[in-house]
């Protein structure tokens, strides 16, 4: 990304590292520099999704350029291996701030990464925006987070909300046996059972299960008026999707319901006719019609190639960089944790997603859910939007 | 294993010196990088816990030829029987220290009549076996071990009520490194001990030992035990230094790092067991600042390299030098 001649200057530097035995400390830097600490997903697993972030922020950069109220701004990027591995994200946010200088962290894909890393933000005073990790009570963790991206409530919740409201009596709930499924079942239910609607039945499945067969023929054996559905996204949801499909959920009538990270804008073209008549709730497709959208997908296609399909977690880093660059101007330059949070709070941003605020209570994200049709549109198969629920705060906070 | 043993070299009346100048050296090592690196704190002190880690399987590896793919199970359950512990409010670092490994040592217990018997290729299998097998208990335990969300809500009080655990990392190091030299000093008592002694002997030749009177399952047994417990020391550590605790940690990666780092460090050799983790901990974090997307494949040729240029690891390395040293 950053040239030939970026990874030979590291090199060198590495080279250098190597031969005094430890990498030199960081000097102080300079005054009048911003500096970002950038933590990702970016070996591994979920390197893909990593990758998606980078862009995104990278996208941002070529539009609004590398300097913010006068200030240039650098990134320092470090990989945190994925979820799961909380102890490596609490030791890089501690070495960005510590050795780099960081300013502000920009980062968190997963819950436990954030989760890590939350008492430490308060002890350095530094602020973090996190990119993704959605469940819910993330930002009551420390007054240093704000969170731009999405969380599991806003979309299951709103999503029961409108099967209630939609002729839907009975539905049936299929979620990943981990903490953001759960949190998905259960805001669900919560919406959809206050809309008078009845659950008739649950399964939680394994996290990486490839093989939905035979859950699936229980459904069809309950014979549910729907099935709501939540897994982890990649190929385990393609093979969700692609199983529901030949188990012919459509023909027995049952619709199905997933939030939208299951039918995300990049597995599309796998998951092929699996998209036909589903329901999804998200904050974010490729197809809407903006003109911060289409300034977004031709800058990101420019950065990731032609070919390449930016999903929410793009948006989502490309957004976490606008609130940056947006609170420093409306700050006046000041970088400090205060005025940035200060800024940050009740900002209102024109993301690619449409508009979105930042509750200054909650320092969490406030914006529109849609409710898609997965259709054939031009002969690629997309999610339509049919329906928006406005302003969406996190149903996790303002239901208590 | 036997043979890329450096130890074996050496035969049974004359076990490796533990305590050459290497020792001395790597303490020193230690105790400068506290005032050279201010900055690296957080970093050594995972190292020094990778250390410890390294330590308490190469006591089973190593010395009593038990090899295991699930040895991480008793760093997990140390980490998360300490984090537990400070939910419940028991905040302590010491009591976490000791509950970390209390309950390693405990699983250990149950384990080893399983793990003991049997030849290396079932042992591979049982200890993986075993590992899925807490692995999957405690991601359904989400009540306790919060699932694959982890514990991080948490306190830890000021190590003997006086010095709080500061964002530079200093107690924290300082902590680790005095744990970390307990563990070195206790392994070196333990394995030059008569028991230590039997257990090369048993690596060495597991039929011969009843004949001359030594229990071999006991001993199995006890090994399992210790190296369990002080891998529990290990976690409770890693838990309270990071504030931390996850499935992760008890996860097979990093079993598998462990056997790697343990043969690249030259299994039987404590002090290059030290080495190679402080050299492991430090080649991965370098790659990976320099490259944080493909630092796996330089760490993969770093490994190879290790294990085609330095036969023995580099516990292998300091027995040549020193021989060398003698002879001249």
């Amino acid at each position: 990304m950053n040239g030939d001649f970026g990874w030979a200057l590291r090199a060198a530097t590495f080279g250098l590292a190597l031969a005094t035995g430890f990498s030199p400390a960081a000097a102080p830097a300079a005054d009048g520099k911003l500096i970002v600490g950038v933590i990702l997903p970016l070996s591994g697993t979920f390197a893909n999704e990593g990758r998606q972030y980078e862009q995104g922020i990278a996208a941002y950069q070529k539009l609004n350029g590398k300097t913010v109220a006068g200030q240039p701004v650098e990134i320092v990027t470090r990989d945190d291996q994925g979820p799961g591995s909380g102890d490596l994200a609490r030791r890089l946010t501690q070495e960005l701030i510590l050795r780099d200088k960081a300013d502000v962290i920009i980062g968190y894909s997963f819950t436990p990464n954030a989760m890590s890393a939350a008492s430490l933000l308060g002890e350095a005073k530094r602020p973090a925006i996190i990119v993704n990790a959605a469940t819910s009570i993330i930002t009551e963790r420390s007054p240093y987070f704000v969170r731009v991206s999405w969380t599991l409530p806003q979309s299951a919740a709103t999503l029961g909300d409108w099967a209630a409201k939609n002729g839907i009596k009975t539905v049936y709930t299929m979620v990943s046996d981990y903490a953001p499924g759960i949190d998905a079942e259960t805001w669900f239910k919560k919406a959809f059972i206050a809309g008078g609607g009845q659950v008739v039945g649950e399964v939680r499945t394994p996290v990486t299960s490839m093989e939905y067969a035979p859950y699936l023929q229980r459904v069809i054996e309950a014979k549910p008026d729907a099935l709501f559905a939540f897994n982890p996204g990649g190929d385990v949801s393609v093979a969700f999707m692609k199983a529901a499909r030949e188990r012919n959920l459509a023909g027995a009538g049952i619709k199905l319901l997933v939030t939208g990270d299951v039918v995300e804008d990049n597995s599309l073209s796998l998951i092929g006719e699996g998209l036909d008549g589903v329901i999804s709730a998200h904050h974010y497709q490729s197809g809407i019609a903006s003109a911060e959208n289409e300034r977004f997908i031709k800058a990101y296609k420019e950065v990731a190639g032609a070919e390449a399909i930016p999903n929410f977690r793009a948006v989502q880093a490309y957004d976490a960089m606008d609130l940056l660059y947006k609170a420093v101007a409306k700050a006046g330059g000041k970088t400090d944790a205060t005025a940035l949070l200060e800024a940050m709070k009740g900002i209102t941003l024109a993301s690619p997603r449409g508009t979105i605020t930042i509750d200054p209570q909650t320092r969490d994200v406030v914006q529109d859910v849609y409710i898609r049709r997965g259709e054939k549109v031009d002969g690629r198969w997309q999610n339509r939007t049919f329906e928006t629920y406005k302003a969406v705060a996190d149903p996790g906070k303002t239901a208590r | 294993m036997s043979a890329l043993n450096p130890a074996s070299h050496g035969g049974l009346s004359k076990p490796a010196l533990p305590f050459s100048p290497v020792t001395p050296l790597i303490f020193a090592a230690l105790i400068a990088s506290y005032f050279l690196f201010p900055n690296h704190l957080a970093l050594a002190t995972q190292i020094l816990v990778l250390m410890i880690f390294a330590l308490s399987y190469d006591l089973l590896q190593g010395h009593a030829g038990i090899v295991s793919l699930g040895h991480a199970v008793f760093l997990g359950l140390g980490a998360y029987g300490s984090a537990i512990l400070a939910r419940w409010g028991f905040t302590d670092p010491l009591l976490g220290l000791a509950a970390g490994a209390s309950i390693s040592a405990l699983v250990a217990l149950v384990l080893s009549p399983i793990v003991v018997r049997g030849s290396d290729f079932t042992r591979l299998l049982v200890t993986l076996g075993v590992a899925s097998l807490i692995h999957e208990a405690a991601n359904r335990m989400r009540d306790l071990t919060g699932g694959a969300d982890g514990l991080a809500d948490f306190e830890v009080a000021p190590l003997l009520g006086l010095f709080a655990f500061d964002f530079e990392g200093r107690t924290a190091f300082l902590y680790a490194l005095t744990v970390f030299a307990l563990v070195y000093a206790a392994l070196w008592r333990v394995t030059t001990s008569p028991f230590g002694l039997a257990l090369r002997g048993i690596r060495e030749n597991s039929r011969r030992m009843p004949a001359i009177g030594s229990p071999v399952a006991r001993h199995l047994a006890v090994s399992y035990l210790l190296s369990g417990a002080i891998a529990g020391v290990g976690g409770a550590l890693l838990a309270q230094t990071s504030r931390f605790a996850s499935l992760d940690m008890l996860g097979f990666e990093r079993s598998a790092e462990i056997v790697m780092v343990v043969t690249l460090g030259g299994t039987g050799h404590i002090a290059g067991v030290s080495i190679g983790a402080a050299a492991f901990g430090l080649v991965k974090d370098a790659l990976s600042t320099v490259s944080p997307r493909y630092w796996q494949l330089g760490l993969g040729v770093v490994l190879m390299a290790s294990v085609f240029l330095a036969r023995g690891g580099i516990g292998g390395l300091i027995e040549r030098f020193g021989r060398f040293g003698r002879r001249a």
